[in-house]
């Protein structure tokens, strides 16, 4: 670079002037104009959601909930009352709590490893992990149904006991184990950048093994990033319809049942299963971001003072 | 134990990249041995190097393959042109709010794929508030015109479900840009565009009304039909120029948007990956016609049993994604691609 070119001051202030002019439209733009735009394209996201919980209210002309007949509480009150709906979401839940505590405990000791040492095949190992999650679920889906297909026959029906086929629960939670894993990998390690490295060296210091300083100091640090890998996890289970179909031969889970539905009729219980499904996960996130908050708050306060402390201290020794 | 320390992290890897392996990268090998394969449900399949289904897989669907990447492309796009000013506006307008709008970007995802497809389908029904206001309220459409079971609602539904895979890799990359740098552009005079915005906003506006009018196929040939196609592409243009000239500064020019780039690659991909493959959009929103590479695949694995055609499709499918991943972690690195600095 060249050096500084010297400018009288009155000088910088006219072109600064030249430069901005015109720019009225553009500054008012910046200033208003995005703004809306980005408030009006939040809105067009959270539309549907609007439409789901209005329409769970509704009392359809026809078998069909897509025209608004009269507002009714009717499968409020009843909100299991079709054939197999029950079963379907509890299918549905017990996937997705077992999906999410194995597919947790199982990507935060790949996003520990990737984070925390360096070793060989780091870089293809994050690769690895990543492509199941850029591979359309259809390919996940239909490649898996091809897998448990194929051990129906010998001599791989002997070699697996029969438990990948015929498809049922158990195909489903193998299926979203899988795509679960690469989610809970990206989100612990997100939330592990910048982890305080010198707290675990103190407390191996003043004398813990590397066991109790990964229960006392590590975990707990890490604990709010896996609660919301969990939570992640457990969102992407439930709703999962595209791989479930694929995976899950005559079992239906709630969106299986939905498609199955869909064909004949579609009551409005599926919008208010819809509309509790959402403000559960909604509660759920917004309580661990709460919490998560006001942990990280009390960190900074507890830093803040100790900085303080310290400096008081240093004030307060003669050099 | 210290001697063996090296083993440690693939020890701790070990559980989770073995069920990856098993059930995702065995799936898949298996899959490439089935669309080589020949035979039938009932009397099982054989591997024969029967390469027929590829050529069967392509030659068969093309109309499949052309919705696919038009629908794809099409979604991307306008998930881009939404996306961006989004993503910029959460990221340098969005202040103490910036969680809140992020976690509203990603609540759709608190709600089933399905059921948001089916509140699309309420709303761009032919007794849905969207004809109600468009057709009836200002006429603009013809009192015979359908958004249902065309194109144009399975591309809407796509760019739907797909933008917040636009919005937050943008965001990620929009946010670490040091503002520093925008303004020292200022403070070296980088105001308006205009020319360079003019010209670069009108070309980009014409491309992409053709492109988005061809694609949905409201593009006719008869007399009529011409003019209003030259005359959408036109106000396309001048719309484009209008915003390139008054809207877009060089400091965006030359330092935000150079800096962004990889967040328009990532989520490009993001976007036409799953947009490719998708079945439920046509299924909800399009008619057979509109039907895509993704439908096939599903008809022939879960109604015809045609696996190994179906098995040849889906890998067409994923040697393509694989590719451009691959390219993209030549350009920009893994960590880049995977999110993972540390």
């Amino acid at each position: 670079m060249s050096a500084t070119p010297e400018v009288a001051p009155g000088l910088a202030v006219t072109a600064r002037r030249t430069a901005g002019r015109g720019g009225g439209v553009l500054r008012a733009f910046e200033r208003w104009g995005v703004p809306l735009f980005t408030a009006a394209a939040i809105f067009y996201l959270l539309i549907p959601i609007l439409v789901m919980i209005a329409f769970s209210f509704n009392d359809p002309p026809g078998r069909f909930n897509f025209v608004w007949g009269e507002f009714s509480l009717a499968a409020w009150g009843n909100p299991f009352g079709r054939p197999r709906l029950g079963d379907a979401l509890a299918t549905s839940l017990v996937v997705a709590f077992i999906s999410t505590v194995v597919a947790t405990a199982l990507g935060t000791l790949i996003a520990l490893s990737l984070t925390r040492y360096q070793f060989r095949g780091r870089s293809a190992t994050n690769l690895f992990v990543f492509i199941p999650m850029a591979t359309p679920e259809i390919v996940l889906g239909a490649s898996l149904l091809t897998m448990f297909v194929g051990t129906a026959t010998e001599p791989w029906r002997t070699l697996t006991g029969g438990a990948l086929f015929p498809l049922g629960t158990q195909t489903i939670l193998i299926a979203h184990i899988m795509f679960n894993i690469s989610y809970v990998v990206v989100t612990v390690r997100a939330r592990m950048q910048g982890f305080p490295r010198h707290l675990e060296e103190a407390a191996m210091d003043l004398g813990a093994n590397g066991w109790t300083t990964f229960w006392k100091v590590t975990f707990p640090l890490i604990l709010p990033g896996i609660l919301a890998a969990g939570l992640l996890a457990f969102s992407l289970s439930i709703d999962d319809f595209i791989i479930t179909q694929f995976t899950s031969g005559t079992e239906q889970t709630f969106p299986v049942w939905v498609w199955a539905s869909i064909r004949n009729n579609l009551p409005p219980q599926i919008h208010v299963i819809g509309t509790m499904v959402f403000v559960v996960a909604v509660g759920l996130v917004a309580l661990n971001t709460i919490l998560t908050g006001r942990r990280e708050a009390r960190d900074r306060r507890i830093a803040q003072e100790e900085a303080a402390g310290a400096r008081k201290a240093r004030l307060a020794v003669p050099e | 134990m210290t001697r063996h320390r090296w083993l440690l992290p693939y020890l701790l890897m070990a559980p989770g990249l073995l069920w990856l392996a098993a059930f995702f990268v065995l799936p898949n090998i298996q899959m490439v041995l089935m669309s080589l394969s020949t035979g039938s449900i009932s009397q099982g399949w054989t591997f024969a190097w029967d390469f027929d289904n590829y050529l069967g897989a392509f030659g068969r669907f093309p109309d499949n393959f052309r919705n696919s990447l038009v629908y794809g492309g099409m979604a991307t796009l306008v998930c881009f042109l939404i996306g961006y000013p989004m993503a910029y506006g959460i990221a340098f307008r969005g202040g103490r709010y910036k969680t809140l709008l992020l976690f509203l970007v990603i609540a759709p995802f608190f709600t089933s794929f399905l059921i948001r497809t089916i509140s699309w389908r309420i709303l761009l029904g032919d007794q849905g508030p969207f004809l109600a206001v468009v057709r009836n309220t200002f006429g603009v459409v013809p009192a015979n015109f359908s958004v249902i079971g065309t194109p144009l609602a399975v591309v809407a539904g796509l760019i739907y479900q797909f933008l917040p895979f636009m919005v937050l890799p943008l965001y990620v990359a929009l946010e670490k840009i040091d503002k520093r740098l925008i303004e020292a552009a200022r403070d070296l005079y980088a105001g308006p565009w205009r020319r360079g915005g003019a010209i670069a906003g009108s070309i980009a506006g014409g491309v992409v009304v053709a492109f988005v009018l061809t694609g949905l196929g409201y593009a006719s040939l008869e007399e009529g039909g011409v003019v209003g196609f030259a005359a959408a592409v036109v106000a396309g243009a001048a719309v484009g120029g209008l915003i390139g000239a008054f809207l877009i500064s060089e400091s965006f020019v030359r330092v935000t948007w150079p800096l962004s780039v990889p967040g328009v690659f990532a989520g490009s991909i993001l976007v036409f990956i799953p947009a490719i493959g998708d079945f439920v959009n046509v299924e909800l929103l399009g008619n057979p016609k509109s039907q895509m590479i993704g439908n096939v695949i599903q008809n022939r694995f879960l109604q015809q049993n045609d696996y190994p055609t179906a098995a040849a499709l889906s890998f067409i499918l994923m040697a393509g994604i694989l590719i451009a991943i691959f390219i993209y972690a030549r350009v920009l690195g893994t960590e880049e691609l995977t999110g993972g600095r540390s």
